[in-house]
């Protein structure tokens, strides 16, 4: 069965653990400016927001892409980016709605959440449990998923 | 249900794709008439800079793609349409049930004295892409007429190769539909201090061989003579329009299409570069000639060919440039509307610039100059029209917010 992160901000105490694990998940270094997953700290609300992907079904990254360096992982349904072909044009970055793909310099390519090939780093490193991997069919689906939905059907088509 | 498609850009692939997906026993054609496998022209300055082979440019990697997809590509050119068929350059007839035009743009030819001369080429397709390869070698001099979007961004390739280059605009500051004066300044400024010379306010008036040399001399209407190897001409583009002179089909800047994507008569559709399509910002219609458009295009006027009814909310204007190593983005309606709010961050020396354009306390567009981070959110901003409230106070005074009012309006928060 497919699984998806599910976030619940309310849980989150700042800490940053799941900024640090994805970062060295993939690079190899802890540092939060190059984690693909990113807590925001919405001190109005008194809340922290860990953000990342969705790995939204129609993917809006995936299909701006000009060079197919975008690729759907058939175990995760992550979309996963294949830096040997990304050429670092960025497109991809301002046609996701969600500003959940980004550009990193110090590479030349984009970065996003790839879902650790189904056992996601940030999930392990959160001391708290606000982010859980979990069936993606499961009740109580993540809010931000549902944001999701909601906004992709607003995007594009009325029908 | 036989569809024909007509050009093998990013918007005629994805209509094929998502046909595809829609309908397992259709018959699907593109006809495209570049040699090629069907490529992305975005992809052509990274191949200039040697990053990519020409391979890295294909849409699609591997080579039986389409093949697999039962796609079938013909390599030809659609000289004329009727309701129900085409003629092809070679004689040959196709009839269609559902038709896409997706035949792209092409670069205009500025009126000037002797730009037919062997060393002035555009840099639209491979084909020329591969003849600016061969003259712009390290140390050569190149003048690059244009320093709109296509023009900066072959700007980069070019320094990057170690050209000797001059950039010739007409307009008062780079990228001018893309970026505002002040926008566009600070872009110039970067690529100055960065050894490029760029002259803006002018345009060329003649290029003519030296006398006693390879070399051609480009004269500019400041009197000024610059000497040139190479001239790269990227003074805009236009819809590929001409074979559908004696049509019926209604073009204006582009072939006119409705909400489904359909053009003036039935069955026939247009996407992409070619199509003036509803624009999300203004609620009129506009050509918008961006890779985010064709791809979008292309799936929207399959589900119409398919049979089911969508409606498009119209494209977004977007576009993110680098130049020399600076990331500079616009979205939607940047230039504001009457009345409007706006919310303006300049840090001259750090070169970094934020301006947000509001109707009410709902974005609209945007500028963006070194900032990447999460950048997408502005479209999501713009494109759901989010009520801000309380928060466009909040962005007025600082728009770095911009997350924060993004995650608290939108949800996740
Ligand atoms: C150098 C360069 C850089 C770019 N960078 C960016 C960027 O960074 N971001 C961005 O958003 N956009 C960029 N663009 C623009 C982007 O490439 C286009 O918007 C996109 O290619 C449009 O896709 P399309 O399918 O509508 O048209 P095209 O890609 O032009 O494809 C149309 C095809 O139809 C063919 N055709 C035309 N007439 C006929 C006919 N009568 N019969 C058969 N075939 C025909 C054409 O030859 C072409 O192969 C760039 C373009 C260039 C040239
Ligand atoms: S930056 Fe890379 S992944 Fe993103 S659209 Fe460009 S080539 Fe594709």
């Amino acid at each position: 069965m497919q699984q998806c992160l599910n976030i619940d901000p309310g849980k989150c105490t700042g800490c940053r653990q799941c900024e640090l694990g994805c970062s060295f998940a993939h690079e190899e270094f802890f540092s939060s400016s190059r984690s693909r997953i990113k807590v925001f700290d919405l001190h109005d609300q008194g809340l922290f927001v860990p953000y990342t992907c969705t790995q939204c079904a129609d993917a809006w990254c995936m299909a701006a892409c000009p060079v197919d360096a975008i690729q759907v992982d058939a175990d995760t349904g992550a979309k996963t980016v294949d830096t040997g072909v990304c050429v670092g044009c960025k497109v991809c970055t301002i046609a996701c709605p969600f500003g959940t793909i980004n550009y990193v310099s110090a590479t030349g390519k984009v970065a996003k959440c790839d879902l650790c090939g189904g056992d996601p780093a940030c999930v392990k490193a959160c001391p708290t449990g606000a982010i859980s991997y979990i069936d993606s069919d499961t009740a109580g689906f993540s809010k931000m998923q549902q944001w999701v939905d909601k906004t992709a059907a607003q995007h594009n088509v009325q029908t | 249900m036989k569809h024909v498609i007509i050009g093998a850009g990013p918007a005629g692939v994805s209509a094929a794709e998502h046909l595809r997906k829609l309908d397992s026993t259709a018959e699907i054609v593109i006809i495209g008439d570049e040699a090629e496998p069907p490529y992305s022209r975005m992809a052509i300055p990274y191949y200039l800079v040697g990053d990519i082979e020409e391979a890295g440019t294909w849409q699609r990697k591997n080579g039986k793609h389409f093949k697999n997809l039962g796609v079938k590509l013909i390599h030809d050119t659609v000289v004329s349409v009727s309701p129900s068929s085409v003629r092809l350059k070679t004689g040959k007839r196709i009839n269609f049930d559902r038709l896409l035009i997706a035949t792209g743009s092409r670069p205009v030819q500025p009126p000037v004295r002797g730009l037919n001369h062997p060393a002035v080429h555009h840099c639209w397709t491979l084909a020329d892409a591969r003849e600016i390869a061969k003259r712009m070698q390290k140390g050569s001099e190149v003048v690059l007429m244009g320093a709109g979007f296509i023009g900066c961004i072959i700007l980069q390739a070019l320094v990057e190769r170690g050209v000797d280059l001059t950039v010739v605009e007409m307009e008062e500051h780079m990228v001018p539909r893309m970026m505002n004066a002040e926008a566009g300044a600070m872009i110039k400024r970067w690529c100055q201090a960065r050894g490029v010379r760029i002259i803006t306010s002018a345009h060329v008036i003649e290029v003519a061989q030296q006398t006693e040399s390879e070399k051609t001399d480009v004269i500019i209407s400041t009197g000024e003579a610059l000497s040139a190897d190479l001239i790269i001409v990227a003074t805009g583009v236009r819809a590929n329009l001409g074979f559908l002179e004696g049509s019926a089909i209604a073009v204006d800047q582009g072939v006119v299409v409705d909400r489904q994507l359909q053009t003036s008569i039935y069955g026939i559709f247009a996407a992409g570069d070619v199509a003036q399509g509803p624009d999300f910002s203004t609620n009129g219609t506009a050509v918008h000639a961006i890779q985010t458009t064709a791809s979008q295009h292309g799936r929207i006027a399959a589900l119409n060919m398919a049979g089911r009814k969508v409606l498009y909310h119209g494209s977004l204007a977007m576009n993110t440039l680098e130049t020399l190593g600076l990331i500079s983005t616009s979205y939607g309606n940047w230039q504001g509307v009457p009345d409007g709010d706006s919310a303006v961050a300049i840090n001259a020396d750090a070169y970094r610039y934020l301006s947000l354009q509001f109707d009410g306390d709902v974005i609209i567009g945007a500028i963006a100059i070194g900032l990447t981070d999460h950048i997408g959110a502005l479209r999501g901003l713009i494109e759901s029209r989010i009520k801000l409230g309380l928060w466009k106070d909040r962005l007025v005074e600082d728009p770095y917010r911009l997350m924060e009012a993004y995650l608290a309006r939108t949800g996740p928060g």
